[in-house]
């Protein structure tokens, strides 16, 4: 069974006048342990998609399938849990809790799942920072920090619980080159020593290059799914001309 | 995520507004103080009065003649009551402590060179101060034999000592009043001004027969009041049904015949002044909890302020697993937190102004002896009602947070 299972998912956004089609179909499967890099130029529907992904969103049609739970017909509160279990975020503008230790930070997702005392809080939270090298960092607050070990704060905060898969919306989109690459690095040895199962948009070929699949986007529809990247940059540079 | 989890988050984010907090809380601290001021003295007042009532004598109960009609014209104080009523109510009715015969007279007090008008001048019997719950200071008081030889002593309040004796010792001293010559056997203790602000201590007792025979020169048995206690204030009106039916009895009232006595029950007259302080407590408090309510407007407003200040933090919780109820749990509690810290400091201010304010009266006005109230359950329910005003304000906001599209909240600039 595949991790994620989606078929003939669509979205649309009901303007009142005008109806927007995000997604217009999109079946897909992604396999647990997989690195699916999604890419897209905007409007492609690659944010829909990544909020229907990380159950923020509920499609309009279709069946979303992750690890076997539909998602489209859960409620509210069942789809929290879901991204408190199941998901961990990383967001491009890291988002943090300002005025709030690096440590507090990553304890949050715990907070919210049943069950976990305050000292085994404590003690997952220390030992992911210690994970993503910032051992050292614990109690400093989220403004001392740099903006790649800021990002680094937040995969901690993305992987203290657990999850299924991570996502990465453009998670180095506010990085300069050598952050960045120390953060793909980290998503990587994530993807290759732990089997974590990681997902990112990104507009960035030189980010997109490192995952093993790609999916690029146009106009709320798949038109290339593929595990050799030239493909993929062909799909892009195609849809370029075509505009 | 547990209560004391959810309290630290909400004192955390308050304490990021520190002076924001403080004047969001001032509304409400303003609110209880007031609230808890005006209860507390209203209780001091309201005790005030029943202590009054205690020093008019426990558990009095009055026993008046009826009316007289002459020509349909009701007129008060009939000659109906007599001595022997007196004496048969404090011996046969079970329910009462004691009773005494009361005769009331006017007039002149003249000691050497010195005289005075006392302003009460009491003919009554020998268990007049059990009646009154009355004690000697010094010397002793009429017996029922002074009462059956019309004997000319008598009792003086504190007020004449200084009217008529100065530094002499009044006991065993003769004293004319109106002119028939008395002994003082008895020096009362001293009682201080009631609550209408008449000296109590201005007074002389004597036997209600020598009263009657030498003074007012009646040649009826008939007194003016008969003044009752019952054993204890719950029986007041067993004692008061006792009497009633003695008194029909003796006085052959057949019934349906208007009786010609009334029976008077002072509780009635301590519960009537209790409502009224009891009523402009409430009234008062109703006003000052006006400034409660606007308070509470001052928390929502912050709170909702607040809720989209931090609409993207909202977002961020969400995204990572926080459920609607887990925000509207977080921001409820952050603004019953804000309500009750102003509860608490209310409380301590509206505590120290009534206790300031009983002082000052009790400076200003010497002879009352206001009590200080400082009411536990008073406590308990003023904070009870600054968190209520937390709930009821805060729950609007909160649940507009809760609400929020967790999309949306993370776009949120």
């Amino acid at each position: 069974m595949a991790l994620i299972e989606l078929k003939d998912v669509r979205r649309v956004y009901d303007l009142g006048e005008v109806q927007v089609h995000a997604l217009r179909t999109v079946t897909l499967n992604i396999e647990s342990g997989e690195y699916v890099a999604l890419v897209g130029p905007s409007g492609s529907g690659k944010s829909t998609l990544m909020n229907t992904l990380g159950c923020l969103d509920r499609p309009t049609h279709g069946s979303y399938l992750l690890a076997g739970d539909e998602i489209v017909t859960m409620t509210r509160d069942q789809r929290a849990r879901i991204r408190n279990t199941q998901l961990g975020f990383v967001f491009q503008s890291f988002n943090l809790l300002n005025r709030t230790s690096a440590l507090e930070n990553v304890e949050l997702p715990l907070l919210y799942s049943r069950g976990i005392s305050g000292r085994e809080r404590r003690m997952r939270a220390k030992e992911m920072l210690t994970k993503v090298g910032l051992g050292d960092r614990l109690h400093h607050h989220t403004s001392q920090l740099s903006g790649g070990q800021q990002q680094r704060v937040a995969i901690a905060r993305a992987l203290v619980n657990r999850p299924s898969f991570l996502m990465g919306d453009e998670p180095t989109g506010n990085l300069d080159s050598k952050t960045s690459r120390e953060v793909i690095d980290l998503f990587r040895v994530l993807n290759e020593e732990q089997k974590i199962t990681v997902i990112l948009v990104t507009h960035d070929q030189n980010i997109a290059r490192n995952a093993k699949r790609t999916l690029v986007l146009r106009d709320g529809e798949v038109v290339e799914d593929t595990t050799d990247f030239e493909k993929a940059v062909a799909a892009l540079n195609e849809e370029v001309a075509d505009d | 995520m547990n209560l004391i989890d959810t309290v630290r988050i909400a004192l955390r984010a308050l304490l990021k507004n520190k002076m924001r907090a403080a004047l969001t809380i001032l509304g409400v601290v303003i609110g209880i103080a007031a609230v808890t001021t005006i209860v507390s003295i209203g209780q001091g007042a309201s005790r005030l009065v029943q202590g009054e009532f205690q020093t008019l004598g426990t558990n009095m109960i009055l026993v008046l003649p009826g009316n007289t009609k002459r020509g349909g014209v009701r007129q008060g104080g009939a000659p109906t009551l007599t001595s022997v009523d007196a004496d048969l109510i404090g011996q046969q009715c079970p329910e009462v402590l004691a009773s005494s015969a009361v005769v009331w007279t006017q007039g002149q007090v003249i000691y050497g060179n010195e005289n005075w008008n006392p302003k009460e001048m009491l003919g009554v019997g020998p268990d007049f101060l059990t009646v009154r719950n009355w004690q000697l200071e010094a010397g002793g008081f009429f017996c029922s034999s002074d009462i059956e030889s019309n004997a000319k002593v008598c009792v003086i309040g504190h007020t004449l000592i200084p009217k008529l004796f100065q530094t002499t010792n009044p006991i065993g001293q003769l004293i004319r009043i109106n002119n028939v010559p008395f002994r003082v056997i008895g020096i009362l203790e001293k009682k201080g001004a009631n609550m209408v602000g008449d000296d109590q201590d201005n007074v002389v007792l004597m036997p209600h027969t020598t009263v009657r025979k030498r003074i007012n020169g009646s040649p009826l048995d008939n007194v003016h009041a008969i003044m009752v206690s019952a054993r204890s204030t719950g029986k007041m009106n067993v004692a008061t049904k006792q009497i009633n039916s003695l008194m029909l009895e003796r006085h052959e009232i057949s019934p349906g015949d208007e009786p010609d006595f009334t029976v008077q029950d002072t509780t009635e007259i301590a519960e009537a002044l209790g409502m009224i302080t009891g009523t402009l407590t409430l009234m008062l408090s109703a006003i000052a909890g006006i400034s409660l309510l606007v308070g509470g407007v001052g928390i929502m407003n912050i709170m909702l302020v607040s809720v989209t200040e931090r609409t993207r933090e909202i977002g961020i919780r969400m995204a990572i697993g926080a459920r609607g109820k887990d925000i509207l749990r977080q921001f409820l509690i952050e603004s019953v937190v804000l309500s009750c810290i102003g509860g608490v400091i209310g409380l301590v201010l509206g505590t120290g102004a009534s206790v300031g304010a009983t002082v000052l009266i009790n400076m200003y006005k010497p002879g009352t002896q206001w009590p200080i109230v400082v009411s536990i359950p008073a406590a308990i329910v003023a904070i009870a009602f600054a968190a209520a005003v937390g709930v009821f304000f805060g729950y609007y906001p909160a649940r507009r947070a809760s609400r929020l599209d967790p999309i949306d909240a993370l776009r949120y600039e």
